[in-house]
Formats: structure tokens, C-alpha cells, sequence
């Protein structure tokens, strides 16, 4: 065999391979050159995105606190179950293995991954809250194939057991959209939606820290780096007086309506309660639909807090107003009396008097007492609907008193101008006659009527009612110059109507000084009742009024107490008289007594 | 008859070239595993199948080629005996059978087929007498290197069945593939490509679409990609320091001592690094073909050849992986990469180079 005659391999080939794979390395090199030179920024910023995990430290948000200082809303400390999905990139494949452990429907845990959707990566989002202590051994057992579930420490808000105080204090619930855009909250942050917590949300909200720590592939915790300290919420001491409140929401016990109680000297406001209630605790954590449905659809209107939202006729206790701008525009400087069948022609229309067989004859100071409707018609017409309108003004009914409370109503003060303007109709003089005894196209606020009848009492000095405590801050005032006769006159009276046999017998109590006035508001004419034919049915019927105060000169607790369907102005009589002793109760003992717990209705503590 | 060739024969150069790129290797499995008590010792370990791989070098480099030519038929039998055996007494891993085990080894068949082809293609291929080949010459190169192909792509293992396509192809180019026939084979190759696709497994399939689009499956194969660009990325120009990669320490890169090895290679040293290991590489590669030059005959240089094919496809798919322009399969980077059977193999091939380098002044 010829050895050398073997074709050896073409050198053109060889160098064809030399250059490819020159080529071949040359290029792996352009790549590393494209990811660790020209990209190399975007890199390093995934890769500590990788390695760096920031957990929240959730801040506790504040306290309410009553004016002693007694812990009425605290917060517990729970766990929740936190999703991270930072550089986890598909959690769907473990959806519904979280959904079994967590015990909660899979469609649900979607929902909610959907509802976080457009949120930053970096943010965790809440699938539980709380945990049970099933849900943390799962979470535990699981660290390592489930590592994008952490526990989270978060401050649960705990309300008084049975709704007390729930229109005041209001609950706090997951930021809208809406509010994210408005203030800048971030999504899945627990904020005021209501009463006080909505109010004073920026002092009790606190800011939340976080922890930000290396966690490796799996997830797992390997060192911390650093920590910013969460800055809890603020504490806030409010107005209220533990004492009495507990009267005013066991005076209302089953009952619908509203009671609100103030110091008219500082406008502190001391109580204030609305029925039927509702308990907040349902709101700390998501609602179910189904009881937010129940909460809003019922006719009762829980949700309502009524001591500020509740817009309605007076009735008699606007007989206060009409009598003081009586006595301002000098109309009883000379004897004024005025005689009572039982009713009353005004302006070809016939108006009944509340007690059909009539008072007789009838001074100012009786009509106030035994509530006389003939005598305040007669006072009405001569006052006429202006000057009505412009002292019921000036004493802030029909405007909101700028309580620190969200979504305070107005209220209204009717007159012609309005009439004309709203219901494009000439105002008729009969209406000045309803409205002279609080009936008709009049609503007022039981929160007005604590002020405008406090500040009256008062001397014309109207503290603007406030539930935050800030003694060192002066109350905020609005001086009426009133004659002192008449605040003299006009109390003697309302002392009258609770210890002369009046319309408030029912508020009396030994050795206090308490004075009021009752008032009977109809939700439907009676002459419109009997045009429709129907007889008088609960939701038809009347309102009852009550507002007291005490002691008569310079007051210094004035009460309103509204009950809806109460029949009679005497009946809510009864509940401002509890509110008054609670409060002498307490002034008499000298101390406030301490609280074990969150205060509870339910639960009262028996002095 | 063959004359007794001295070990001052071995080619130095390329030793010391093997030597630094397989230190490097070494040293970023220290810093992949030292911190790790699950993979505690893997460097020594690595040295040590370095040591054995290098004692097997030596004997294979001492045995003349010739004589492994010579027993090439019985070597391709015993290798489809072996690969058959895989498939029938394999155990089975990960739901694959490529293990066979043998006297309490365990070894891979398909890391000595790659061996076998070499040597079987070098003996067909370097018999031929012409300088073109023909079609039926091509036609039984197909048959050679295909049978193995397809029994280990049966295991399945596509990854190591596709490494014995470059031998093949490098052999039959070298061995005088007219250019006409190039062109048509290359136009075959792609129309059968979506043929192709029909024979993949689910598996393969989700790792070529997650490799078309790593958005499509961030948990798998296309996580595992992003994790070794933003390793290889977030390295710089000049790295991170030996030991202080994140993506490496925390775990983020995939099987970091051994496919993945140069994504931690590159965070923790940088583009420098890089320059450096593949400069070296480079210079090993072109080392392979002067050798393949200057062998004493044709067998000798395809067999020389089809160890370079071998690297230098390994290394081009897995550095390509690493930087995502691959798909994701376990083919690791001889020298570098963490893995006895293949250190092994890799030394073993490498002794060849030797055995014919060492007798490129010898004539039959």
C-alpha cells in the first residue's frame, strides 16, 4: 500500500474551520460585551431586585381615647397572610395549592391577585386577614416550596363590642382607587372610611417602615440589610365622656333615633349615639358583600349617623327659636296673650292646636311650658316667615356646625327666597303658621339643635361643637348679642316645662337644674294623611323631641334626644334625663372611673 | 511496527492550555459550592476526577491510535450494545434512562459514544481514497453516526444525541463533502426541521418555545435563562469578586457548577474573566486544529478533528445557553463544568489528540 498516496486533509478547510470557530468565540464575546458592559446597569438593578426583598413593618395606627384618657378604640396585633411576587414569576401554578392550604376559594384568591394587578411588583399583597393558626403552620411547613407566602404583623382595629360609638369612631378599610389618586395612599393600606377615623385618618394612620432583607432563590431569609422603623399612628383624646355615653347608648337601647349630648360652653361634645348601629369590627377586615348589601339596604339606615345626618322637622322645640326672636323684636314687652280653643284661624285655613280641647288663655311663659301651638301661630304671623328665618339663621340651624366629622348635612331653613328658587312657587303665608311651631319644609340636625339651643341658653355665646380635646385650644365661638331678659325669660321657661307640670315632667330630676323642651314632629301632615286616607301607621306617625339642659343659667351639658316613631315629644323626655344624671353622677363622684377593657352597651358597669 | 513514543513527546502546550482552563473551572466551583454544606467538597472532588482523568490521558495518549482504529468495528458494537442496554436495564432518572450501572458504577453510555463515533467516523472517513466524497460514501456515514443518534435521542437525551451531529458533519467536510452536496443537504436539513418538531417530546417542546419566548414559562427553562443573563450581566466589566456573586451565592443561577458554571463565572470575574477564559479556550481549539494539521496521517487528523467538533460544539451551545441564544439543555462545558463522567470523557478524548500529536513524526 502506498503510504504517501493517502490524500491528506485540505488545508483550506482546516483554515476554514480555524477561522469559524474564531468567528464562533468572537461573537460569544460581543454577547458578554452586550450584557456586561452595555447592559450591565439593568442587570445589576434585577439582580438586587433578586436578592433583596422589603417586607412591610406595619404601623399600629392610633388610639381614641376618651377625655379621661379611658381607651375606647385599640388594636390587637394579628397575622396576615402576604403574597410577595417579586421575582416570582408565575404563581399561578401554585394557586391552587395556596387556595387548599389557606382554605379559601380559588376563585376568590384570583380575584384577588386581579384586583392587585396593575400594583408595583415590589408590593405584597394581603390574602388573609387574619391568619388563623392553621393558615401560620401551613405558611411554616411550606417555606420552602411556597416561598412567596410570608406572614405579615399587622395591627387589627378593635372596636367596643355591640356598636358602641360605631357612627363616631367609624371604621377603617382597604384605600379605593379614588383615594389612591387623592392622597396618595397606597393600595391595600387601611384608612378611615368613616366618623372620626376618616376625620383625623392623616394623625391616627401612621406610617408603615419596612425591613428589607437578602433572601436567596428559594426565598428564604439569609441576612437583613437594613430597616426603616414604621411611625405609628397618633393617639387621639377626644371630647367624649366614657360616662356618658354609656347612658346615652343604653338610654336608646332598642330604640331608633339619636342622642347627642355637649358642653355648650366649650362645644365639647360629651355623647353621641345613632340607631340602630352597626359594628364596625366587620369592617377591619373585608366585609362580605352579602353584609354590606344588609348594612345598606336596610330601611333602618344603620350606617346613618343621625345626630349628624339626620335632617328633620323640629317640631316644638323650635318654639325656641320663635319665642327668643319674639322676645329680641320686642313683641312681648307688653303683656302678650293669646287665647286657645284648640285651634286656630290663620289665613282661611284652620290649624290645630296638640291638645284638642285648647290652654285657654295663655301667657309666653305658659305657652313655652305646656307647648301651646295657637300661641306660637299667633307669635308666627306677626314675626312673619323673614324674620323666622333670620334669627333660626343666626342660631345655625339649617347649616352644618362644622363638627370635625365627615359628611355633616345642612339641614334647612325654608323662606320665600328659597321657595321661589327651588320650587318655583310663591312662598304662602299659611306656611309661616307650620313652621312657626317647627313643621313643615324645616329641617334641622340634632347636632343643630344641641348647638342652637346651648348657645341661646348660653347667653348668645355658640361654641362650635368638636370632638377632638384640645384644652389649651379656645373653643371656637360665634357671639349672637342677645338681651339678657330673654335668655333669662327663656330659661325660666324651659326650667318651667320639666318642673311646672309642663310637656317635660319626665326629664325631672331631684336636686338638678334641668330644664328643656319637648318637641312632636310629624314625618307626614296630618291633613295629607287623611287625604291619602290611611290611617296613622308607626312609619307615619310622629317624631319625638327632647332637648334638655342643665343647669339653667349657663348650662353646661345640653342634651338632644331624638326618637324616631317615639309618638311624643314626652317620651324622649326620659333619655336626656339619664344622660343629665350620668353626667352629675360622674362630676359629683369626682373621678372617672378606669376601664378593664374596651367599654361594651352590653356589658354596662352599675355605679 | 509502532516504535515506543516518549511522554517529552505529549504536547506541552496544549496540556498547560487544558491545565488553566480547567483551574479556572476548579475555582468557580470553589465559589459556587463552598457555601453550600448540600455540595460541600465538590472541588475536591472535581480534582480528584481531574487527577484521574489526566492518569487517563496518559495511558490513552501512550496507546497508538492506531490500534484503537484497528478495533474500531468491535468499539461500535460494544457501543450499540451498550446504548440498546441503556434503554432496556437503564436506571431510571428523571424520566429518562441514560445511567447504566456497572459493578456499582454508574456511567454514562452516551459520553463514551460520543468517543466511539470519533473514532469509528476517523477510521471509515480516513480510509477513503478519494478526495470527494460521494453520495453513498455519505450515505453510510448517516448510517454510522446515525444509529447511535437515534438510540440516544431515545433515552431520551436530544442534548448528547445532537453533540455527535458536528463530529459527523466536520468529518465528512474535512474528508472532501463537495460543495454541491453541502447545499443540499443543508436545504434537506430544513425542510425537515418541522418534521422535526412532531418527533420532539412535550418536555423539549416547552423548552424551545420557552427558549422562542422566555415570557412564556418564567418558572422553567425561561426563568432559568433570565436568572443567568442577569447573573452574566450584573458581573460588569470587571465582576463581582470570587465568592460575592449574588445571583451565584443566593442560588438564583441554575445548576451553577455545571451547565450554568460560566453564568457564575462571569458575575463573580467579569468581562475580564471572560476575555480570559474564552481567549484561552480559543487558543485550545486552534491548538486541536494545528495538531489535526500536522498529524502523521488522515485517520490521525479526523480523529484530532472530531474531538475539536466536539468542544467546540459544547462550547458554542453552552456559552450560547448562558447567554440565551440556546435553548436550555444540559450539554456543560468541558473543562469547566462540574461532572465526573464527563471530566473523564473530556480527558479521555484529549488523550487521543496526544496519542496522535505524539506521533505526528511517525510513519507505518
Amino acid at each position: 500500500m502506498d503510504l504517501h498516496a493517502e490524500p491528506r486533509l485540505p488545508s483550506p478547510r482546516l483554515a476554514l474551520l480555524r477561522y469559524g470557530i474564531a468567528a464562533v468565540v468572537v461573537l460569544l464575546l460581543v454577547g458578554f460585551w452586550q450584557l456586561q458592559v452595555v447592559r450591565s446597569d439593568y442587570y445589576a438593578n434585577l439582580a438586587e431586585r433578586n436578592r433583596i426583598r422589603t417586607l412591610p413593618l406595619m404601623a399600629p395606627r392610633g388610639l381614641l381615647q376618651d377625655r379621661e384618657g379611658r381607651t375606647l378604640v385599640d388594636h390587637v396585633p394579628t397575622f396576615s397572610v402576604i403574597l410577595i411576587r417579586e421575582h416570582i414569576g408565575g404563581i399561578q401554578d401554585s394557586l391552587p395549592a395556596i387556595a387548599r392550604g389557606l382554605n379559601v376559594e380559588p376563585a376568590a384568591l384570583q380575584a384577588r391577585l386581579d384586583e392587585f394587578k396593575e400594583a408595583p411588583p415590589y408590593q405584597p399583597i394581603v390574602l388573609k386577614d387574619p391568619a388563623t393558626l392553621a393558615d401560620i403552620a401551613f405558611i411554616e411547613a411550606h417555606r420552602i416550596d411556597l416561598p412567596e407566602l410570608e406572614l405579615l404583623l399587622m395591627y387589627r382595629r378593635r372596636y367596643p363590642p355591640g356598636g358602641f360609638g360605631a357612627h363616631l369612631f367609624g371604621y377603617v378599610g382597604e384605600t379605593t382607587p379614588e383615594e389612591i389618586a387623592a392622597a396618595g395612599y397606597q393600595l391595600g393600606d387601611l384608612v378611615g372610611k368613616m366618623g372620626l377615623e376618616r376625620h383625623y385618618n392623616s394623625i391616627l394612620m401612621g406610617a408603615n417602615g419596612e425591613r428589607r432583607v437578602i433572601v436567596d432563590s428559594r426565598g428564604k431569609e439569609v441576612d437583613k440589610l437594613d430597616q426603616k422603623k414604621p411611625v405609628p399612628g397618633r393617639p387621639i383624646r377626644l371630647t367624649l365622656d366614657y360616662d356618658v355615653q354609656l347612658a346615652a347608648e343604653q338610654a336608646l337601647a332598642g330604640r331608633q333615633g339619636a342622642v347627642v349630648a355637649l358642653d355648650p360652653r366649650t362645644g365639647d361634645i360629651l355623647a353621641m349615639v345613632s340607631h340602630p348601629g352597626f359594628d364596625p369590627t366587620l369592617f377591619a377586615t373585608r366585609i362580605p358583600p352579602e353584609q354590606w348589601r344588609a348594612l345598606t339596604e336596610d330601611p333602618a339606615k344603620p350606617l346613618l349617623n343621625r345626630v349628624i345626618q339626620a335632617q328633620l322637622a323640629p317640631g316644638s322645640v323650635f318654639k325656641i327659636v320663635v319665642a327668643t326672636a319674639a322676645l329680641e323684636e320686642g313683641l312681648f314687652d307688653r303683656p302678650f296673650t293669646v287665647y286657645c280653643p284648640g285651634w286656630a284661624n290663620h289665613y282661611g285655613r284652620t290649624f290645630r292646636c296638640w291638645v284638642p280641647q285648647g290652654h285657654g288663655l295663655v301667657n309666653p311663659h305658659r305657652a313655652i311650658v305646656e307647648s301651646c301651638d295657637v300661641f306660637f301661630y299667633q307669635v308666627g304671623r306677626q314675626l312673619g316667615i323673614e324674620r323666622i328665618a333670620r334669627y333660626a339663621r343666626l342660631f345655625g340651624l339649617g347649616s352644618a356646625t362644622g363638627v370635625d366629622l365627615p359628611s355633616e348635612a345642612g339641614g334647612l331653613i325654608p323662606s320665600p327666597e328659597w321657595k321661589q328658587r327651588v320650587q318655583k312657587q310663591p312662598w304662602y303665608d299659611g306656611e309661616t303658621i307650620s313652621v312657626a311651631i317647627g313643621q313643615g319644609p324645616i329641617m334641622v340636625t340634632p347636632l343643630q339643635l344641641a348647638y342652637a339651643v346651648g348657645g341661646i341658653a348660653s347667653g348668645g355665646v355658640f361654641a362650635r361643637p368638636r370632638l377632638l380635646l384640645e384644652p389649651e385650644t379656645p373653643p371656637q365661638i360665634h357671639r349672637v348679642s342677645l338681651k339678657p331678659e330673654t335668655v333669662a325669660f327663656l330659661t325660666d321657661a324651659l326650667w318651667g316645662v320639666v318642673n311646672e307640670n309642663g310637656t317635660g315632667t319626665a326629664a325631672r330630676l331631684p336636686e338638678i337644674d334641668v330644664a328643656g323642651k319637648t318637641g312632636t314632629a310629624q314625618l307626614v301632615g296630618f291633613d295629607t294623611l287623611r287625604r291619602v286616607g290611611g290611617r296613622p301607621t308607626r312609619t307615619l306617625v310622629e317624631n319625638a323631641w327632647f332637648v334638655g339642659l342643665a343647669p339653667r343659667r349657663n348650662p353646661e351639658i345640653v342634651v338632644v334626644v331624638l326618637l324616631e316613631h317615639g309618638e311624643h315629644g314626652a317620651s324622649a323626655a326620659p333619655l336626656a334625663r339619664d344622660v343629665i344624671k350620668a353626667y352629675y353622677d360622674k362630676k359629683n363622684r369626682g373621678g372617672a372611673r378606669q376601664l378593664a377593657g374596651l367599654p361594651s352597651a352590653a356589658s354596662p358597669e352599675k355605679n | 511496527m509502532p516504535r515506543r513514543v516518549r511522554y517529552r513527546e505529549l504536547d506541552w502546550f496544549l496540556l498547560g492550555l487544558v491545565l488553566l482552563v480547567a483551574a479556572l473551572g476548579l475555582l468557580e466551583i470553589y465559589s459556587t459550592t463552598v457555601n453550600h454544606p448540600r455540595f460541600a467538597n465538590m472541588h475536591v472532588r472535581q480534582l480528584s476526577w481531574m487527577g484521574l482523568g489526566l492518569l487517563v490521558m496518559l495511558v490513552v495518549a501512550r496507546l497508538d491510535y492506531h490500534t484503537l482504529l484497528d478495533q474500531a468495528p468491535l468499539i461500535y458494537i460494544a457501543t450499540l450494545g451498550g446504548l440498546v442496554a441503556v434503554l432496556f436495564l437503564g436506571r431510571e432518572m428523571f424520566g429518562a434512562r441514560r445511567w447504566l450501572e456497572v459493578g456499582g458504577f454508574t456511567f454514562q453510555v452516551s459520553e463514551v459514544a460520543k468517543w466511539s463515533i470519533i473514532v469509528v467516523l476517523a477510521k471509515f472517513l480516513g480510509e477513503l481514497r478519494s478526495e470527494t466524497l460521494t453520495w453513498k460514501d455519505m450515505a453510510k456515514v448517516a448510517v454510522l453516526a446515525g444509529v447511535p443518534i437515534v438510540l440516544i435521542a431515545a433515552q431520551p437525551d436530544l442534548g448528547t444525541a445532537l453533540t455527535l451531529v458536528p463530529i459527523a458533519a466536520t468529518g465528512v467536510f474535512l474528508a472532501g463533502l463537495r460543495w454541491k452536496h453541502a447545499a443540499a443537504l443543508v436545504l434537506m436539513a430544513v425542510l425537515l426541521l418541522p418534521v422535526g418538531w412532531f418527533l420532539l417530546r412535550p418536555y423539549q417542546r416547552e423548552r424551545v418555545l420557552a427558549f422562542a419566548n422566555p415570557g412564556h414559562s418564567p418558572q422553567g427553562s425561561g426563568y432559568q435563562t433570565m436568572q443567568s443573563k442577569i447573573a452574566v450581566g450584573s458581573g460588569a466589566f470587571w465582576g463581582k469578586g470570587m465568592g460575592k456573586g449574588s445571583q451565584n451565592q443566593l442560588g438564583f443561577i441554575p445548576v451553577r457548577h455545571a451547565e450554568f458554571i460560566v453564568a457564575a463565572y462571569a458575575e463573580e470575574q467579569g468581562f475580564a474573566g471572560v476575555l480570559l477564559a474564552l481567549g484561552l479556550y480559543l487558543t485550545l481549539l486552534l491548538r486541536l486544529l494545528h495538531n489535526a494539521e500536522t498529524a502523521a496521517d488522515r485517520s490521525g487528523a479526523l480523529l484530532v478533528t472530531g474531538v475539536f467538533s466536539l468542544l467546540a460544539f459544547h462550547l458554542l451551545v453552552n456559552v450560547g445557553m448562558v447567554l440565551g441564544w440556546m435553548p436550555v439543555t444540559g450539554i456543560p462545558l468541558p473543562l469547566m463544568s462540574y461532572g465526573g463522567s464527563a471530566t473523564l470523557s473530556t480527558f479521555m478524548m484529549l488523550g487521543l489528540v496526544m496519542s496522535v500529536r505524539m506521533r505526528r513524526f511517525v510513519n507505518l
